[in-house]
């Protein structure tokens, strides 16, 4: 246990993401089976052991502390695993701590009338970071800053694997994961799962260079418009159906629609949507769903999901990934026309003649929820990663709007001396109104010579904002434009940027925001 | 006499009325008894300042010419008469020249202890309790969650952290006073002669404590280092009064940091910290009561931090306890 929470102390400080994948591969290098699969567990997710709650460490150590100073400490700490961790009444220098798979398997046995006075035991024989570290793998949510990935990452590169094969097992994957360790280390192949309701490491596009058409014949390549939603991947057997993102994250549980009541036996790949009055709805309104972990029934109505498929990985039990993208289509348009679902709408294939005439299509993609094109090699396979020369995403050119900075905010990291977090503002009437946050587009130079602007500049302080005078313009580069009830302005930029700093002019010629709402898709 | 009706909380600080003094005022008085010399006990524009060599030191380093009309020394355990107040000062164990003030009035005596510790520091002698029928303490770390380890381990892992990463410069944040001369004394006594490394901000009171006898070893200004001097060293720095350029010249840091409020995990992480060293001139939860207990007065009066909790804990205990709200006392980098 000293160990594990020696991990997670260390994890909580580490600077870098770098140097959490690096305690974690030296936790896994040292650490034996089961302890460090059942590290691995409380690190991406926690332990469920049911009677072990919130309520019941509080109760345990308010009838061990003065309630009224349990109160106190926790107003100031505001961390329950904190406060109990700190302010448990037990010997500095513990006489017989516990390891970890002892202690687990202490809690997991205990019944629900037990737990109390197990609990309390082994608090009591724990220093101040081993409780607290006891009371984040039971909570959960441990607040360290490592992400179910970042495991991922850690493992794959503590057995020398790609992380797409730790994505491709891990939900076939149990604690304390000895079968996974075995094949990192070496000593046993890799593990086999359940392929039905499996996550495929999904294929990537890159975005295309429009100088490289040139060597690219036509004939060879499949477009098909790009969807401003959400990518996701569908399994569905036996009646029901798990939903994915790219990176694996299990959000079926926010869309029960899609997940309930399936009847097929595929493995799909496609774009996640919303349904506004009948129309596809946008971005943020499929972010309204996307915040919710269990939608209640009137915003499921109101926003129903639905998937718009262009890809097939499976069918029933046979894999078909090995197959090119043509054959896999057809595949995908056969089972459709079998299936016909509202909750699975095929995404067409765009018809072209020529790159000039393909060109011409996406310089009028105005239609609400599409970013731009893909193309897809018609003879390509389905490759896990972002391979080259296979996939390319085509956007929309990005729109520009000049506009002014009003805020900033230090960087994280590197920069985290450096004002670079801008928030800029556009007119409405006299008066300059936030239109969007950039961080990101210039270089090195230009971010420094912007902080020194900013320092020479500030008006006021906010906390950590720097409130500026307004008077530096930036032209602004962003996907698009969405109406938003939640901003002043009334809209919002999708991935702004700062295309150019212009030094050269006067704040009262930038945009007005009216310019911009009209850019807004209708 | 009892004290309560000589000793007042007034806005301007503790009055003592027969004597005609301020202690730790707020605001410049006539005549100001100062205990130590933080900025929110020491202020600058007193007539006459009554306060130990240390204190007085570090008042002229801070205030220059404004320090004080008249600064008049006291010794520890000397007795001086004001006004028919008989006035005592005691180590504290806070920081150079901190005291506690017995004053004693008409057969009645009250203890204004300042802010204290009971843990050994290198810097300072002591804290003596003083017998006394009215107790004033403070309450900053007044909290059953603050137990502060002893300040050897946490210099213990700097030091294993400096021989880990040879190749980085330990950026340690620490209060000018008090806290950096306390930390450079425990790594000495740690036995690591190096040099180390100063933000100029520190330099005038190290100068201080120095001048003062207190051995700090080699010392250097961080600013005519050239990186590869820093590299592997330990340099301290005020955690807020760094600007960004002279962070920026640090080659490959570790950020380090040194205050009793680090025993919260979260604070230390919110403060962007690699390396949180809880190391306190202020009493933790367990030597506050200790001390109440130690002193034994009847009766506490509690003045700036946690007063509620101390109140709540020193009644359970039988004292008879109250808070005495003092304005224009803060957190500092404790």
């Amino acid at each position: 246990m000293k160990a594990f929470a020696r991990l997670l102390v260390d994890l909580l400080h580490a600077p870098s993401t770098r140097a959490k994948t690096a305690l974690m591969k030296a936790y896994f290098a040292v650490t034996p089976d089961p302890a460090r699969g059942i590290a691995l567990e409380g690190l991406t997710g926690g332990l469920d052991i049911k009677a072990a709650k919130a309520s019941l460490f509080r109760e345990l150590a308010a009838a061990r502390v003065d309630p009224v100073l349990f109160d106190l400490s926790y107003d100031f700490v505001g961390d329950l695993a904190e406060t109990v961790a700190l302010i448990w009444p037990a010997p500095a220098v513990p006489a017989d701590p516990p390891a970890l798979p002892d202690l687990v398997a202490a809690l997991r046995g205990a019944t629900k009338a037990e737990m109390p006075g197990v609990v309390g035991g082994l608090l009591d024989r724990l220093d101040t970071d081993a409780r607290w570290a006891l009371l984040k793998l039971v909570l959960g949510g441990t607040r360290v800053g490592v992400s179910e990935r970042l495991a991922k990452t850690a493992l794959a590169e503590y057995g020398g694997k790609d992380v797409a094969e730790i994505e491709e097992i891990w939900p076939g994957l149990a604690p304390p994961y000895l079968d996974l360790f075995a094949w990192l280390e070496g000593h046993a192949p890799r593990p086999t799962v359940d392929t039905a309701a499996t996550f495929r490491p999904m294929m990537l596009a890159q975005p295309l260079d429009p100088a490289e058409l040139d060597t690219m014949d036509p004939a060879d390549w499949r477009a098909e418009w790009k969807w401003d939603g959400v990518r996701v991947q569908l399994a569905a057997s036996g009646g029901k159906a798990r939903l994915w993102t790219r990176t694996g994250e299990d959000i079926g549980q926010a869309f029960p629609e899609l997940t309930g009541d399936v009847p097929f036996e595929a493995v799909l790949d496609g774009e996640l949507l919303v349904r506004s009055e009948g129309e596809t709805g946008t971005f943020a309104e499929l972010q309204q769903r996307l915040n919710r972990k269990k939608p209640d029934a009137a915003l499921r109505r109101r926003l129903p999901a639905f998937v718009r498929v262009y890809d097939m990985l499976a069918a029933g039990p046979e894999d078909l990934r090995t197959l090119p993208f043509d054959e896999r289509r057809r595949r995908l348009e056969t089972w459709h026309g079998a299936n016909p679902d509202v909750r699975f709408e095929l995404s067409g294939l765009v018809a072209f003649e020529d790159w000039a005439a393909l060109g011409t299509l996406r310089g009028r993609a105005n239609e609400r929820a599409v970013e731009g094109l893909m193309l897809k090699r018609g003879a390509g396979t389905y490759l896990a990663g972002r391979p080259k020369g296979e996939w390319f995403k085509w956007k929309r050119d990005p729109r520009t709007a000049d506009a002014v900075l009003v805020y900033a905010q230090r960087g994280h990291g590197k920069r985290s001396s450096y004002f670079s977090d801008f928030t800029f503002a556009c007119w409405l009437d006299d008066r300059l109104v936030p239109v969007g946050k950039a961080y990101s587009g210039f270089s090195d130079a230009e971010m420094k010579r912007l902080d020194k602007f900013v320092r020479e500049n500030t008006l006021d302080r906010h906390g950590p904002v720097a409130v500026v005078a307004p008077k530096l313009v930036v032209e602004l580069e962003f996907d698009g434009v969405q109406r938003s009830t939640r901003h002043k302005s009334g809209i919002a930029l999708r991935f702004p940027r700062v295309a150019r700093v212009r030094w050269d002019k006067p704040a009262e010629e930038a945009d007005r925001v009216e310019t911009l709402a009209a850019m807004a898709a209708e | 006499m009892h004290p309560s009706t000589w000793l007042k909380a007034t806005p301007a600080g503790l009055y003592v009325e027969p004597g005609g003094f301020h202690i730790d005022p707020t605001r410049a008085v006539s005549r100001a008894l100062v205990t130590h010399g933080h900025g929110d006990h020491a202020r600058p524009g007193n007539e006459n300042v009554l306060a130990t060599k240390g204190t007085l030191e570090i008042m002229r380093a801070r205030f220059a010419g404004r320090a004080g009309g008249t600064l008049q020394e006291a010794r520890y355990g000397e007795k001086i008469e004001i006004g028919g107040v008989s006035v005592e000062f005691a180590p504290a164990g806070h920081v150079l020249g901190s005291a506690q003030i017995r004053l004693t009035y008409k057969g009645a005596r009250a203890v204004v202890s300042g802010d204290y510790k009971r843990a050994a520091d290198p810097t300072c002698p002591p804290f003596e309790p003083m017998a006394c029928d009215v107790f004033v303490t403070e309450a900053t770390f007044a909290l059953p969650v603050f137990r502060h380890p002893p300040a050897k381990a946490e210099i213990a892992r700097l030091l294993a952290s400096v021989a880990l990463y040879p190749e980085r410069c330990h950026l340690v944040g620490a209060y000018s006073l008090g806290k950096c001369q306390r930390v450079i004394a425990e790594i000495r006594a740690a036995g690591y002669a190096a040099p180390i490394y100063l933000h100029g901000a520190h330099e005038t009171l190290c100068a201080v404590y120095v001048a003062q006898g207190v051995d700090l070893g080699e010392l250097r200004p961080a600013a005519g280092a050239i990186s590869a001097q820093l590299r592997g060293a330990i340099v301290l720095y005020p955690p807020f009064g760094a600007t960004d350029a002279w962070l920026r010249r640090m080659p490959d840091p570790v950020m380090a940091g040194a205050s009793g409020w680090y025993r919260v995990k979260q604070r230390a992480k919110a403060a962007g910290l690699e390396l949180a060293l809880v190391i306190s001139d202020h009493a933790d939860w367990d030597e506050l009561l200790a001390t109440l207990a130690d002193v034994a007065a009847p009766e506490v009066w509690v003045t700036h931090g946690r007063e509620d909790a101390l109140v709540h804990e020193a009644k359970k205990r039988g004292f008879d306890a109250k808070a005495l709200h003092l304005v224009g006392f803060e957190d500092e980098g404790s």
